[in-house]
C-alpha cells in the first residue's frame, strides 16, 4: 500500500474543500472496497478524507411517504430498518443478499453505490485494463469474462457494476443527493452510473470531490410487493451472476404498473424500461413476462464465456414476476 | 508516516504508534501482541480476522486503525472473562467444531455477535417470509439461518457440520 495522508472535516463543506485541493485524493467510508483496492495498488489515493461520521447515518421518513437514507448508514442497519422492510422489501433483500454480516456492519450506503467492479483484471495491476489504466486495452474481452456484462458493453470495457443495493434503488426511481465544489445536486439513480463508452475509467457521472450525502426513495405504494432475486455461484457471500429487482401492481389479472431493474448484466444497474412498457396494461401471465424479458434482452451482445447470462436473466426475470403475482414463494 | 491511535482492547486501554497504513488486524497482531484474530485472506473474504468493533462484528483486515481511533475492541481472547470460557467457546469444544483451529476465533466472535443481531430482530436473506418477519429472536434460528448469517466465516477444514450445531446449541438456550 502507498502512503497517504488522512483527514477528517467538521462538516460537508469542509470535506468537499479538502478533496477539491487534492486531485489524487478520495473519500473513505467503511473502507471495505477502498482499503482492499489500496492493498492491491489499484487505488493509490494520496489523501483520504474520512466521511464515515460526516453525513447522516440514519433513515428518515419523508412527509410524502418516501424515505431519506443518510450516506453513512451502515448496510446492516439499513437492511434491518422497519421502513425498508415494510415499504420497500426489495431494498432490504438486496442489501441482505450482499457481502457478509461483518462487511455489512462496516459498509455504508454511499460507499456501496460507488464500489468498483470485481473484474479480475481490474484488480490485478499486472494485466492491461482500460478502466484501471486507460488506453492499455481490455484483458477480459478475449480472456475471462464469465461474470461480466452482456448489455450496454463497449469494445473498451465489459465490466459489471457489483452493487445489489444500487439495482433495487434503480428499480424504485431513487435519487442521490450530492454536494460538490460547484454546489449540490440530485441525480436519478438510473443516471448515477454510466456506460463504459469513451471513458471506461469513469464509473459514474460524479465529479472529483462530489460527495454523496443521502439517497432519497420516493413513495411507491405497490413496492410493499417487491422482491430481489439474486443468482450466484454459491448460496451466500458471492456477487451476482444475474439479479432482478422488481415491484408489480396487479388488479383483476392486469398489470397496472411495474418496476424492474437487472443486476450483473451491465456497467450500471439496468433499468428494464422496455420490458416495463410492454407489461403495463397487459395480462399478468407467464408468457407475457417471458416475452417482455426477451424484448429487454434483445440488444444483449454476450461473449462466449457469458452467453449463459441471457437466458439466465430472462428466466430469473420471468420467475421473479411470477412469484410476486402468485404470492410469497 | 506514523500516527498515534488509542484503542481499548479486551478491556485494556492502549496508545500505540503505527504506520498510517496499518489495519486494525495488524495493529492487534503485530503491535499489541493479540494474535487471536487471524489473517486468512487480508481482503475481507474469509472472516478469520473478525473482531467486535464498538460492539459489532467486522473484518479487522479492511479497517484502518487511523480511522478507528478511540474504538472499543473485543477479540476472541477477550470473550473469556476472568479465565472463564465464554459459553460459545464451550459449545465449540463440546461439539468439536474445529480441526486446525485457524478460523475458530473469527467463527466464535462472529457467532456471538450474530446471536445478538438475531436477538435485535435483524432479518437475514433466508428469513422465512422474506424480510417482513425476522423477529423470531435467536431461539428460532434453524440451520439454514445459521449458515446464512455465518456465511462470512469460511472454514478451510470444512468443520461446518459441527460449527452449525455448536452455534445452534447456544442459540436454543
Ligand atoms: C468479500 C466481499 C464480498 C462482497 N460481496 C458483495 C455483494 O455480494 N454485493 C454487494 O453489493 N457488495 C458486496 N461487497 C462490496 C461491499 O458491499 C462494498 O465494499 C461496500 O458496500 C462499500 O462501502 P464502504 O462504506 O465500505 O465504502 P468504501 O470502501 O469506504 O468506499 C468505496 C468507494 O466509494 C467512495 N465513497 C464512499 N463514501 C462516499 C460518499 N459518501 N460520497 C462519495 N464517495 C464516497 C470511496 O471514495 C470509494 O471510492 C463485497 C465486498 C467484499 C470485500
Ligand atoms: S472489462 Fe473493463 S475492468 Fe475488466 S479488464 Fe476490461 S477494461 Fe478492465
Ligand atoms: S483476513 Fe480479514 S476477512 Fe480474511
Ligand atoms: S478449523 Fe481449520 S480452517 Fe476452520
Amino acid at each position: 500500500m502507498r502512503p497517504f495522508r488522512y483527514a477528517r472535516a467538521d462538516d460537508v463543506r469542509g470535506a468537499v474543500a479538502l478533496l477539491a485541493e487534492a486531485p489524487a485524493g478520495a473519500y473513505l467510508a467503511g473502507g471495505t472496497n477502498l482499503v482492499d483496492l489500496m492493498k492491491l495498488d489499484v487505488a493509490t489515493p494520496e489523501l483520504l478524507v474520512d466521511v464515515r461520521r460526516l453525513t447522516s447515518d440514519r433513515v428518515e421518513e419523508l412527509p410524502d411517504g418516501g424515505i431519506l437514507i443518510g450516506a453513512a448508514t451502515p448496510n446492516s442497519d439499513l437492511a434491518a430498518h422497519p421502513l425498508l422492510r415494510g415499504r420497500y422489501p426489495v431494498l432490504s433483500q438486496a442489501l441482505l443478499s450482499g457481502a457478509s454480516g461483518q462487511l455489512r456492519n462496516l459498509a455504508t450506503a454511499g460507499g456501496n453505490l460507488l464500489q468498483r467492479t470485481r473484474c479480475v483484471y481490474f484488480q490485478n495491476v499486472t494485466t492491461p485494463c482500460n478502466k484501471r489504466t486507460p488506453g492499455t486495452g481490455c484483458s477480459a474481452i478475449d480472456g475471462h469474462h464469465r461474470e461480466l456484462a452482456v448489455l450496454g458493453t463497449s469494445p473498451e470495457c465489459i465490466a459489471t457494476h457489483p452493487s445489489d443495493f444500487a439495482v433495487a434503488l434503480a428499480a424504485l426511481d431513487a435519487t442521490v443527493h450530492t454536494e460538490g465544489p460547484g454546489g449540490g445536486r440530485r441525480i436519478p439513480m438510473t443516471e448515477l452510473h454510466r456506460l463504459p463508452d469513451g471513458e471506461p475509467d469513469r464509473d459514474t457521472v460524479l465529479a472529483h470531490g462530489e460527495l454523496i450525502t443521502a439517497i432519497e426513495v420516493p413513495p411507491l405504494a405497490f413496492a410493499t410487493r417487491s422482491h430481489y432475486r439474486k443468482v450466484r455461484d454459491r448460496a451466500s457471500y458471492a456477487f451476482a451472476l444475474v439479479s432482478v429487482a422488481a415491484a408489480i401492481d396487479v388488479a383483476d389479472g392486469t398489470v397496472r404498473d411495474v418496476r424492474i431493474a437487472l443486476g450483473g448484466v451491465a456497467h450500471k444497474p439496468w433499468r428494464a424500461s422496455h420490458a416495463e412498457e410492454l407489461l403495463r396494461g397487459g395480462p399478468a401471465l407467464e408468457d407475457r413476462f417471458r416475452a417482455a424479458a426477451e424484448a429487454e434482452l434483445a440488444e444483449a451482445r454476450p461473449l462466449p464465456g457469458n452467453a449463459f447470462k441471457v437466458p439466465l436473466a430472462r428466466n430469473t426475470l420471468t420467475r421473479t414476476l411470477l412469484d410476486l403475482v402468485d404470492g410469497p414463494a | 508516516m506514523d500516527v498515534e491511535v488509542s484503542l481499548r482492547v479486551d478491556g485494556t486501554a492502549h496508545r500505540v504508534t503505527v504506520d498510517i497504513r496499518t489495519t486494525l488486524l495488524d495493529a492487534l497482531r503485530e503491535r499489541l501482541g493479540n494474535t487471536s484474530p487471524k489473517k486468512g485472506c487480508d481482503h475481507g473474504q474469509c472472516g478469520a480476522c473478525t473482531i467486535l468493533l464498538d460492539g459489532r462484528r467486522v473484518n479487522s483486515c479492511l479497517a484502518l486503525a487511523v480511522a478507528h481511533d478511540g474504538a472499543e475492541i473485543v477479540t476472541a481472547a477477550g470473550l473469556a472473562a476472568d479465565g472463564e470460557l465464554h459459553p460459545m467457546q464451550r459449545c465449540f469444544i463440546q461439539y468439536d467444531a474445529f480441526q486446525c483451529g485457524y478460523c475458530t476465533p473469527g467463527q466464535i466472535v462472529s457467532a456471538v455477535a450474530m446471536l445478538r443481531e438475531a436477538e435485535a430482530g435483524w432479518p437475514s436473506a433466508v428469513t422465512a417470509d422474506g424480510v417482513a418477519a425476522g423477529d423470531g429472536g435467536r431461539t428460532g434460528l434453524d440451520a439454514d439461518e445459521i449458515r446464512e448469517r455465518m456465511s462470512g466465516n469460511l472454514c478451510r477444514c470444512a468443520a461446518y457440520a459441527n460449527i452449525v450445531p455448536a452455534i445452534q446449541e447456544l442459540a436454543r438456550r
